[in-house]
């Protein structure tokens, strides 16, 4: 194959002014604007998360008061969640590579594409707007009756920008699903597809079904709050605990939102930095689907202690454990394709690898926090925080991480610093572990979460993990530098630096507005790799 | 090779968006967005259904007593008039079908006009009912026995009809927007995508409200 390095027209260089920005539906330029809104909400998220790393320090509450100490908490978790992790991989590298992946020209809808950036934009800067103007303290989880009756903050602007911004993750979802079923190029077949689009599939099932449970929960969250209805208030007749059933039927799916599609890259990047066919393709193909589905069924296992009768929390804690399997058959699968596998230690398998030990450690944790008995023990303690950050931050950023370093010469044209590169994967993994791991310590020794103070005796554990929040910021800092200075120093990329197989290898870095010169034919399965220790015996 | 040149060798059709191959696929893509979107109304929808599940069985009394308040004629007479608007959406999904534009013009009006009645005497009941007292909050009135759940029961109507009432007004703006666009001749037998649709639309809005019927209004209705 001829290696063009530097393509002459490419989606990059197709319009320079701030209009052929603003006004693109072109995916891959919608991907872009998608990718440097969410690094400006994470560095937001991560500022919250210093401030509340600082005041844990110490053990009393000396840098902020317990009132300001709760809105640090709850801006972090609801600009981490809602603005960062849930359109993350989606959003960005979805949107970039689902159209590439498949061979065709664009998403099925692209105005409506550029329309989903619009609203996520704007429900992102309005819930921003009414973080900074005075905050809100009620926790991500908007628990009720604290958020209908007794909070005096900003609940009602931070709910409807959640609410807004949910309806771009349901177009985007949409847009995924109507893509992948109508778009495919001839000869791309379901089995033939990258695993990263079933998992994209899967997560775009939970975007369309999920989402709009959280939509109508904080509808009702706002009019009890406006006009007093009392569908949470036990006083009018109505029950806090039917909010906690509605808004866990989308928040424990979203879990899945923030993962599946992690999961997705670390196939890709197994297969392609082992030289390997993915292990059981199918397997882990429906295993996506598999956990979308059965991550509808287990919103019970965070109301153990909410007066959810035994019973149910029995079949809930035995569904919770039934997700364990599809997780487990993931990571075996992976971990058989790395067997025998001709494996290169580039950075983005570094994140793979870091992916799956630290999913498998917040995995196994979550079969603790799903059996009820101990549930009971570390429930709203930083046992729970350790675990969902392992999943979310261990699992989900690593794999976004991972994927970004895979497909950045694809998407600007050039290398990034592979050194510099393999130096932040190692602190961010260093700094990760040291932040969280004490933290199940700390949960375990019965720590509650969101308390600015606490007991002398947790102090050395809670400055190991600012300590390791410290480090893991610089190493989320460094990758920000590197590949901005690689779009203008790097060198060119060419078409192919992986030598790695899949239709986005096939166009030019970056690829023409168009994605493909003629439409490609699919005559071949997905990592059709050839066999390692056969070459290796060549 | 440039962009044009690709796309250049066939002329692509005025109505055919350029990311797809040819008007088939883009009208059955332009029919699966709509059913994804509608799956996402029913889970929308179905968390105030589960809401008034929920209490509607802590509190049947309260909540019979509630719905014999409702005007059974008005809930009964729109019920009538939506079905009605159903069938003249379709019929004029099916004269966009055959290319008959005059056809297709008069039952999208018809159409509007029916939703226009629906919400006319939905406006007349919601002032019915804020003129007795029904509306949740201080100045709500009724039987003390089953006064604080019967607010319950008024809550979850003024929102669940609320909603419905809300997604009239968006259809109502398709329509127009779709009456708009045949005027001008867009809609042809080959090219008709936007009356399909926005069909479905319509089709899915009086969906909710024949499940909206019941719950709401006939509840305990049956002869004893």
């Amino acid at each position: 194959m001829a290696t063009v390095l530097a393509p002459p027209h490419h989606y990059l260089n197709d319009g320079y002014g701030i209009k052929s920005w603003l006004l693109t539906r072109d995916h891959k330029r919608i991907a872009l604007l998608y990718l440097a809104s969410i690094t400006f909400f994470f560095f937001v998220g991560g500022l919250f998360a210093v401030l509340i790393r600082l005041e844990l320090i110490t053990p009393v509450g000396d840098l902020v008061s317990d009132e300001t100490y709760n809105k640090l908490f709850t801006m972090h978790g609801i600009m981490m969640v809602f603005f960062f992790l849930i359109p993350s991989i989606p959003a960005t590298l979805g949107n970039f590579l689902v159209p590439l992946m498949i061979g065709a020209k664009d998403l099925a809808f692209p105005r409506l594409n550029l329309a989903s950036w619009y609203i996520f934009l704007l429900g992102g800067l309005f819930t921003l707007y009414a973080l900074v103007t005075g905050g809100v303290d009620t926790g991500w989880t908007f628990y009720v009756p604290f958020s209908t009756t007794s909070s005096t903050s900003n609940v009602i602007p931070a709910a409807l920008g959640i609410f807004v911004t949910g309806f771009s993750s349901i177009l985007t979802g949409l847009n995924f699903i109507v893509t992948i079923h109508r778009m495919r190029a001839p000869g791309m077949t379901w089995f033939r597809m990258p695993l990263f689009l079933w998992s994209m599939y899967a997560t775009s099932v939970i975007f369309v079904l999920g989402t709009p449970v959280i939509a109508i929960t904080l509808l009702l969250i706002a009019a009890e709050r406006l006009f007093h209805f009392g569908f949470f208030d036990p006083a009018l007749g109505g029950d806090p605990v039917l909010f906690q059933h509605l808004f866990w039927f989308y928040s424990h799916p979203a879990v899945y939102i923030m993962v599946l599609p992690a999961m997705g890259v670390v196939s890709e990047l197994v297969a392609a930095f082992c030289r390997k066919q993915v292990f059981g393709y199918t397997v882990v193909a429906f295993a996506s689907l598999a956990i979308a589905v059965l991550g509808f069924l287990v919103w019970g296992h965070h109301l153990f202690v909410a007066g959810e009768s035994v019973y149910a929390a029995m079949i809930f804690s035995i569904l919770s454990y039934l997700v364990a399997i599809p997780s487990a058959v993931k990571v075996f699968n992976w971990t058989a394709t790395m067997y025998k596998g001709s494996i290169s230690w580039a950075t983005p398998m570094l994140y793979a690898i870091g992916f799956i030990g630290l999913f498998t450690i917040g995995g196994l944790t979550g079969l603790f926090v799903a059996a009820v008995g101990i549930d009971v023990h570390v429930t709203d303690t930083y046992f729970v925080i350790a675990h969902f950050h392992y999943i979310m931050v261990g699992g989900a950023i690593m794999g976004y991480m991972g994927g970004l370093h895979y497909w950045w010469p694809k998407i600007s044209g050039r290398l990034y610093n592979e050194f510099l590169a393999k130096i932040a994967a190692g602190i961010i993994f260093l700094g990760f572990n040291l932040t969280f791991f004490p933290q199940f310590i700390l949960g375990y020794l019965g720590m509650p979460r969101r308390y600015h103070a606490y007991p002398p005796e947790f102090q050395v554990l809670n400055v190991l993990s600012s300590a390791g929040a410290s480090i893991l910021g610089v190493g989320y800092l460094i990758p920000f530098f590197y590949l901005m200075w690689s779009l203008r120093y790097g060198p060119l990329a060419g078409s192919n630096p992986w030598s790695a197989v899949g239709l986005e290898w096939t166009t030019t870095s970056p690829p023409p507005t168009e994605n493909f010169a003629r439409t490609p034919t699919v005559t071949w399965n997905a990592y059709e790799y050839g066999e390692p220790i056969e070459s290796h015996v060549a | 090779m440039s962009p044009d040149a690709a796309a250049g060798t066939v002329p692509h059709p005025t109505h055919l968006a350029h990311q797809f191959d040819d008007a088939g696929q883009q009208r059955e893509a332009a029919s699966l967005g709509m059913w994804v979107f509608l799956a996402t109304e029913v889970l929308f929808f179905g968390g105030l259904f589960t809401t008034y599940l929920v209490y509607r069985n802590w509190y049947p009394a309260a909540f019979a007593a509630g719905s014999h308040e409702l005007l059974i004629w008005a809930g009964t007479t729109n019920t009538a008039v939506l079905i009605t608007s159903s069938l003249t959406m379709a019929l004029a999904v099916h004269a966009a079908q055959t290319g008959n534009r005059r056809l297709l013009l008069l039952f999208l009006l018809v159409t509007m006009a029916l939703g226009l009645v629906f919400l006319g005497i939905k406006g007349f009941e919601y002032h019915t009912e804020y003129v007795e007292h029904h509306v949740p909050g201080a100045g709500f009135q009724f039987d003390p026995a089953n006064a604080q759940h019967a607010q319950l029961f008024f809550s979850l109507y003024f929102l669940m009809t609320g909603l419905h009432a809300l997604h009239m007004i968006v259809g109502l703006g398709i329509m127009s927007t779709m009456f708009w666009i045949s005027w001008r001749g867009v809609i042809t037998s080959e090219y008709y995508n936007p009356i399909e649709v926005g069909g479905l639309y319509w089709h899915f809005v009086d969906i909710v409200w024949i499940f909206l019927f019941p719950l709401l209004y006939l509840i305990a209705r049956h002869a004893h």
